[in-house]
């Protein structure tokens, strides 16, 4: 079976320093990694790597067909194919501080893929309903609880419906209830849509329980 | 050693206080080119005389022109010198001496039109230029009215001339002594005066028994052949004050003042309603210039803060000089430059000139405020929208844009109040705006306390509703 996301020595330098030294791993459809290791050990570097946010110095990186390779990044009009393929959901969520849940899901439904207002709409209501915020879809970011807004912006990086979506550290500010019901929703998300799921987290118990695999770095 | 100073002090006796501006010139008042810290001048020599008849010795003051009377009235010192004019507006207010010197108004032209125009009449629709707040200003005020010619009032008497000679005026009325001094320029002056008037020194009101003190010294000056000496050795000497000096010592001339040739009678008549019109069109004229030099100041600012922020480098670096230098220079210079500098290559009309030195000088503060505002959009934010697909000029349009125009909003009202402000300054390149109208009300009406509180009242006006919406934006958008 051909690998949604497939890392092959990935090698990332600053300076003399190695970030990230001949990382390999592979995601397949219906599958959630984890990416665990320490702070410092690189796990953000590789998913900003995959979601071509950051160039890199060796190896190769292919996201359901679409390969990155060594060197500067590709200008964001040839990313086209691989921003539709990849979703990424920042630690700090990242949201749009001056749009509210709903817009920040739209935002891109409309201005990217070119849908109208109502079908936008109904897609995000749709996604945010899915992930239990459908309630908070008229508030702005800094109305919404850590938990909520990173709901939200699970839902914004499912706006374009990517196969293969990347968190950073996801329960980093969540209590373990909170742990819990996301490990819930990553499993619907994957065996509702076959999806492949990349998180980088330090969080080992999270990792045990509701991944399929871990890789260490 | 500093008692040995105090001693030396006391030792040289009383000293007589008395106010003039250096900056006006000879031959009234000038810094002594063999000595900076001194100043030389036949006003100088007359306070001089003055000071020495009184027992004492003369300590210059300096003070500028238009605060003479306010200055002398709340006690910087006790004489006003500096050919300050003789008017029944200054004789109300003030105790005035006798007059010492007599003046004529003359026009100035350049010499393709000389013998053109001999009298203010022959000027209709023709820019006339003299110095604000003088019995010349308000001549050319009447004259307006009488004969449709346009007043340009200046800030000193030196741009008069050289916008004379650039063409930027047609004529130039003022003292004839000032017009000599500047007759290097190469202007004709015409020979027929437009009016007479005299210089007076002005004491406080309440100091009458001083003043008259004064007279009596300046009376035997004028007997004893010392003014005469004085005036020659400045070149200032003709027939006419050996006239004045005769008429002065038979006492005809005490409350005489300017004598208009041509029927033109200065104003006269000061009251707070005769201004409101005037007051009402220079705040008119304020506004303009402060919305027009904002609304360029937001275009050219905006370029530069996406040069700074988006540019390849040598576009962030001439972004960068231009802030700094702007910055990093006074307004007045930059006003200067713009209206009397760049006169070799453009001549730019004065309100022109005006908006554009506003709007450069304030572009340069926008530019920051948005530069700063833009790059306080979280980076995450943007990186968020890569990852979505959207291209950089979507980012900026869609969300960092929104953003930075809400964090900008605040500072930016705040900085128009200051423009409006700041709008005063263009004065001094002849564009008459609301601090400049009061400022010649008040000298004419010589008091600040009624225009000053009209112009201030005009100016909260203006200013308190934008302050106001300033901190509600802030309100608004703070928490995000």
């Amino acid at each position: 079976m051909t690998a949604l996301l497939k890392i092959e020595a990935l090698g990332v330098r600053r300076g003399a320093r190695d970030v990230l030294r001949a990382l390999s791993l592979s995601v397949q459809r219906g599958e959630i990694v984890a990416l665990m290791g320490a702070s410092g050990a690189g796990k953000t570097t590789a998913l900003r790597a995959v979601a071509a946010l950051q160039s890199f110095d060796a190896g190769r990186i292919e996201v359901d067909g679409f390969a990155l390779g060594p060197g500067p990044l590709p200008t964001q009009a040839q990313l086209g194919t691989l921003r539709r393929r990849v979703g990424l959901v920042f630690q700090a969520h990242a949201l749009f501080e001056h749009l509210s849940a709903r817009d920040n899901v739209t935002l891109a439904l409309r201005h990217v893929l070119g849908k109208t207002d109502a079908e936008a709409r109904s897609v995000a209501e749709r996604l945010l309903g899915s992930l239990e915020v459908g309630a908070r879809a008229d508030a702005l970011p800094r109305q919404l609880s850590g938990g909520e807004a990173q709901r939200v912006a699970i839902a914004r990086a499912l706006a374009l419906d990517p196969p293969l979506l990347l968190l950073d550290e996801p329960t980093a500010a969540l209590d373990p209830e909170r742990r819990e019901s996301l490990g819930r929703v990553l499993r619907g998300l994957v065996k509702d849509a076959g999806r492949g799921l990349l998180v980088a987290t330090h969080d080992e118990a999270f990792a045990r329980a509701h991944t399929d695999r871990v890789v260490k770095l | 050693m500093k008692i040995l100073f105090l001693l030396l002090i006391a030792m040289q006796g009383p000293v007589l206080r008395w106010g003039g501006d250096a900056e006006g010139g000879a031959p009234f008042v000038e810094a002594d080119p063999a000595d900076v810290s001194r100043v030389r001048g036949f006003d100088v020599e007359v306070a001089e005389t003055i000071a020495r008849g009184l027992g004492r010795r003369a300590q210059f003051v300096q003070v500028q022109w238009s605060s003479i009377d306010q200055s002398v009235e709340r006690g910087d010192f006790a004489i006003g010198m500096s050919g300050m004019e003789d008017t029944p507006a200054r004789r109300a207010r003030h105790a005035v001496t006798v007059p010492y010197f007599e003046f004529r108004e003359v026009l100035a032209v350049r010499p393709a039109d000389a013998g053109r125009w001999h009298r203010l009449r022959d000027l209709k629709g023709r820019r006339v230029a003299t110095l604000g707040a003088t019995m010349a200003y308000d001549l050319l005020l009447a004259a307006k009215d009488s004969f449709g010619i346009i007043p340009v009032s200046y800030d000193d008497d030196v741009h008069p001339y050289s916008d004379l000679m650039t063409g930027r005026v047609d004529a130039v009325l003022l003292d004839h002594i000032i017009a000599k001094r500047r007759s290097s320029l190469h202007f004709v002056i015409e020979p027929q005066a437009i009016a007479t008037g005299h210089y007076v020194a002005v004491l406080a009101q309440a100091d009458s028994a001083r003043r008259d003190s004064v007279n009596a010294v300046l009376i035997t000056a004028m007997r004893d052949g010392t003014l005469e000496q004085i005036y020659r050795r400045w070149d200032v000497w003709d027939p006419a004050q050996g006239e004045l000096f005769r008429r002065v010592q038979d006492e005809v001339v005490g409350a005489q003042h300017a004598a208009p040739l041509q029927g033109i009678a200065p104003l006269q008549g000061v009251s707070v309603w005769a201004y409101l019109p005037s007051l009402a069109r220079a705040a008119v004229i304020t506004l303009l210039l402060s919305f027009l030099s904002m609304g360029i100041a937001v275009v050219v600012g905006l370029a530069l803060a996406s040069a700074r922020v988006y540019g390849r480098a040598p576009l962030r670096i001439l972004a960068t000089v231009y802030v700094e230098v702007v910055r990093g220079t006074p307004l007045l210079l930059q006003l200067f430059v713009i209206y009397y500098g760049l006169v070799g290559v453009v001549r730019l009309p004065a309100f022109l000139a005006a908006i554009l030195a506003l709007a450069l000088n304030y572009a340069a503060y926008e530019a920051e405020i948005y530069r700063g505002a833009l790059e306080a959009v979280a980076p995450a934010q943007l990186e968020a929208a890569r990852t979505l697909g959207f291209s950089e000029a979507q980012i900026l349009k869609l969300i960092r844009g929104p953003q930075a125009f809400r964090y900008a909003l605040a500072p930016m009202t705040n900085d128009f109040v200051a423009l409006l402000k700041d709008s005063s300054l263009v004065s001094v390149i002849t564009v008459v705006e609301l601090t400049k109208q009061t400022a010649i009300y008040a000298t004419n009406l010589g008091s600040w306390i009624v225009p000053g509180l009209l112009c201030a009242a005009v100016y909260l006006a203006m200013s308190l509703p934008l302050a106001r919406l300033a901190r509600r934006f802030e309100r608004r958008w703070s928490v995000a």
